[in-house]
């Protein structure tokens, strides 16, 4: 099985719930559990948020998802074209916040984590931040 | 509108709503804070029997709460925790700090 989709809308923070439930609407013909869809609308919406506080600072500018279904294999990017992570690796630490006074928890990136099979950020400062997304669904665990 | 937040005996019970992200996280924080600031408020109980999904800004709002309210000398608490908030709570590690009760009755799906 083989499709694609892509998304794009404004960075406001109203959108963060329509992008996590079309992503999820987007890898039902997956036929996935509930604990897999769960999964995956959590890390849609770590990776939304951070494009719309982090990456726009709450300006309001484009965001774009791409999904892609490969067999059982589920692919997701958000891209943002913000201000970009000099230090991916310090961003990606659990508890790591650079906005605090926001009430950030420093802990997207450990639910992205948690929750998908492989999480890689590519960023460049000044040009913006893609965060690609792996799961595999349906591996019934015996 | 439906009513979010009763104060009763300086008691703030706060019903968290079925999706709580950063849009809706930002809106209770700054609403429970008018009311923390003005009156006198020694526990805040976030209900949250109507929750199916939680990430890590309702994380931020617990914590921001909790912060505040320890500074005040009063207490948070969390109710009604269903099994998937209850997943995003273990793994951030704040019921170490906040006390927290899941759903008794049947779980809604």
């Amino acid at each position: 099985m083989k499709n694609q989709m892509r998304l794009e809308f404004d960075s406001v923070s109203a959108n963060e719930a329509f992008a996590r439930v079309t992503v999820a609407a987007f890898m039902t013909q997956m036929n996935p559990s509930m604990e897999e869809v769960a999964d995956v609308k959590t890390a849609v919406s770590e990776a939304v948020t951070n494009a719309v506080i982090h990456g726009y600072h709450g300006e309001v500018h484009k965001i774009t998802i791409t999904g892609e279904i490969e067999d059982d294999w589920l692919m997701i990017s958000v891209e943002d074209q913000g201000v970009g992570i000099a230090d991916v690796e310090k961003a990606m630490e659990p508890l790591y916040t650079t906005r605090p006074e926001l009430e950030r928890s420093g802990m997207g990136f450990l639910f992205m984590e948690a929750f998908m099979d492989e999480v890689r950020v590519e960023s460049q400062p000044g040009k913006g931040t893609s965060v690609f997304m792996k799961k595999r669904i349906g591996r019934r665990e015996a | 509108m439906k009513e979010n937040m009763r104060l009763e005996n300086g008691i703030l019970r706060i019903r968290v709503p079925e999706e709580l992200d950063h849009h809706s996280a930002a809106q209770i924080s700054a609403q429970a804070d008018a009311l923390i600031k003005k009156r006198e408020v020694r526990e805040v109980v976030f209900d949250f029997s109507e929750t199916l999904f939680c990430d890590s800004s309702g994380i931020g709002m617990l914590m921001g709460r909790y912060k505040m309210m320890q500074a005040l000398g009063g207490t948070v608490r969390a109710v009604e925790v269903q099994s998937r908030v209850e997943r995003i709570l273990l793994l951030s590690g704040v019921m170490k700090m906040i006390p927290v009760e899941r759903m008794k009755r049947g779980e809604r799906v």
